[in-house]
């Protein structure tokens, strides 16, 4: 049974479809980049895949013993929490939030998560810094190491790199390239940057007109694939 | 100075310190995540949402208008608050929309059907709004209810204190892994519209969105974690509600602008210190 699957699916808002019949599965260890033009539904997929949004027709079904409220998410950052006063440790331990049910406080076992993906993140040194005075890629190490205290096995990234400059998102797609490889956690992330899809990703699901999801090498020889990855590699919607 | 102890051995001046910092501190907690939120004004809103219900009720004729003010306020803050952000109106509009609208169908129905036995109806609106000198005139039963409200509040925030910073913080991600973000909004709003009712009542409905304010505004400028803002805007609170009440019983000011005045005097404080603190 795969990872993920979502089976003949119909998205948007209000009873307004924006994208169709969406079928594909995603299996355990695989690093799937979801690319496609501005407003074809990327976000919107990504929300109805959390449960954050109802699909209008279809389901998105969880196998593999994952379940539901296992799945890490890497939200693109709101107004709210740009000057928001809350230390490092106290957003990476919100995290575990999800699992606690009613249970007022943390366990010990919870705080030992946060600090174990503190350190993943390298971020051990602006784990009692306030969020608000951080850098972009920092910000982002914070929010990813909170996604991996709410998951072992499936990581939900919405344009993680966007508004990081070359050299931060390099590390970026580093760190999410070792946690796919070297944890086997799998991956899947929005993107606008095709070249480092193709480059770090394993499989490809493009979405728009015509949809193609499937392993890297076999997008590439797509006519969806060819014509998008033809322009040097470039968003055609950036050209 | 004789004169401050001699207002202290007052029965009516010790039950207004007591309902005073009970009412600060549980505005000043929930402030935090209102201020956070975005909707720094709905202690303003929600007031003359209960104004408006005041309104109808006594021209209507209820004997308790309690009955009317309650569900009508808690409605409103649930519809503000637990509908959640895609909402076609937003939060600031919303809150403007509700509350001045209430509080110009409230005035217009106590001027087409005055209330029997009432003439002074601008009066009436007056104390509605600054809270007049009623919380030095409060009832034992006042002084009780507001007691076990706040103990509720208090309890209420320490226990679900990690769950509201995770969905203030990030409310998406709180309900993509698994919190129940719609119940707790609920609750969120409900407590709000509870301690703002009661507040009003008490204090006036423009020291109660001060209160909300203020504190947690100046504890922002100081500290940098979400515990150590909480802790320290309730601190604030209570100091300035003390402060204030104190103040205005020697001199005979309003209590409730005097209270405001105090927030207003360590929100400058608390600017200038974290002003210096980050050369």
């Amino acid at each position: 049974m795969a990872l993920l699957r979502c089976s003949d699916l119909s998205l948007g808002y209000e009873g307004k479809p924006i994208l169709e019949h969406i079928d594909f599965e995603v299996q355990a260890g695989e690093y799937l980049c979801i690319v496609g033009e501005n407003g074809s539904g990327k976000s919107t997929l990504m929300k109805t895949i959390l449960g954050l949004i109802r699909p209008l027709r279809g389901e998105v079904l969880t196998g593999d013993g994952l379940r539901p409220n296992e799945i890490g998410y890497l939200p693109q950052q709101t107004v709210v929490q740009r000057d928001f006063p809350a230390s490092v440790y106290e957003i990476v331990l919100s995290g575990c939030q999800g699992r606690q049910g009613l249970r007022p406080f943390y366990r010990d076992a919870d705080r030992e998560l946060a600090w174990q993906n503190i350190c993943r993140m390298e971020i051990e040194p602006l784990a009692r810094r306030c969020y608000r005075e951080l850098s972009g890629g920092q910000q982002q190490r914070v929010l990813l190491a909170r996604a991996l205290c709410a998951t072992k096995k499936l990581l939900l990234l919405d344009e993680p790199v966007s508004g990081l400059d070359p050299k931060v998102t390099a590390e970026m797609y580093q760190l999410i390239g070792d946690l796919n490889r070297k944890d086997g956690i799998t991956v899947i992330m929005i993107s606008h940057d095709l070249e480092a899809a193709l480059h770090y990703a394993s499989h490809i699901l493009h979405i728009g007109s015509r949809i193609y999801c499937g392993p890297v090498e076999g997008y590439l020889n797509s006519e969806t694939g060819a014509r998008w990855a033809g322009k040097g590699g470039q968003c055609p919607c950036q050209n | 100075m004789s004169k401050l102890a001699l207002y202290l051995t007052q029965t009516y001046v010790q039950r207004a310190l007591l309902v005073g910092v009970l009412v600060a501190l549980c505005a000043s907690l929930l402030g935090v995540t209102l201020v956070l939120r975005r909707f720094s004004f709905i202690g303003d809103g929600l007031s003359h949402v209960a104004f408006g219900a005041m309104a109808v009720a006594a021209v209507v004729g209820l004997s308790d208008n309690m009955l009317l003010i309650m569900p009508v306020t808690i409605g409103c803050a649930v519809l503000l608050l637990a509908t959640g952000r895609n909402t076609k109106i937003k939060g600031d509009a919303s809150v403007a929309m509700i509350s001045v609208g209430a509080l110009a169908v409230g005035y217009m129905l106590m001027n087409l059907f005055p209330p029997r036995g009432k003439s002074n109806i601008s009066g009436d609106v007056c104390s509605t709004l600054f809270g007049g000198t009623s919380i030095l005139t409060l009832s034992n039963l006042e002084v009780r209810l507001s007691i076990v409200l706040s103990i509720v509040v208090v309890l209420f925030f320490i226990l679900f204190y990690h769950k509201i910073f995770a969905v203030t913080f990030d409310e998406s991600f709180a309900a993509a892994t698994g919190t129940n973000t719609g119940l707790y909004n609920l609750l969120i709003a409900v407590i709000i519209a509870v301690v703002i009712v009661l507040a009003m009542n008490l204090v006036g409905s423009l020291l109660i969105s001060a209160l909300v304010v203020f504190p947690a505004l100046s504890a922002m400028r100081v500290f940098k974690s979400f515990r150590a803002v909480s802790v320290c805007a309730a601190c604030i609170s209570v100091i300035c509600a003390v402060v204030g009440i104190l103040f205005s019983a020697v001199q005979g000011t309003p209590v409730g602008s005097t209270i405001v005045v105090a927030d207003i005097l360590a929100f400058g404080a608390f600017s200038l210190a974290g002003f210096l603190h980050s050369l």
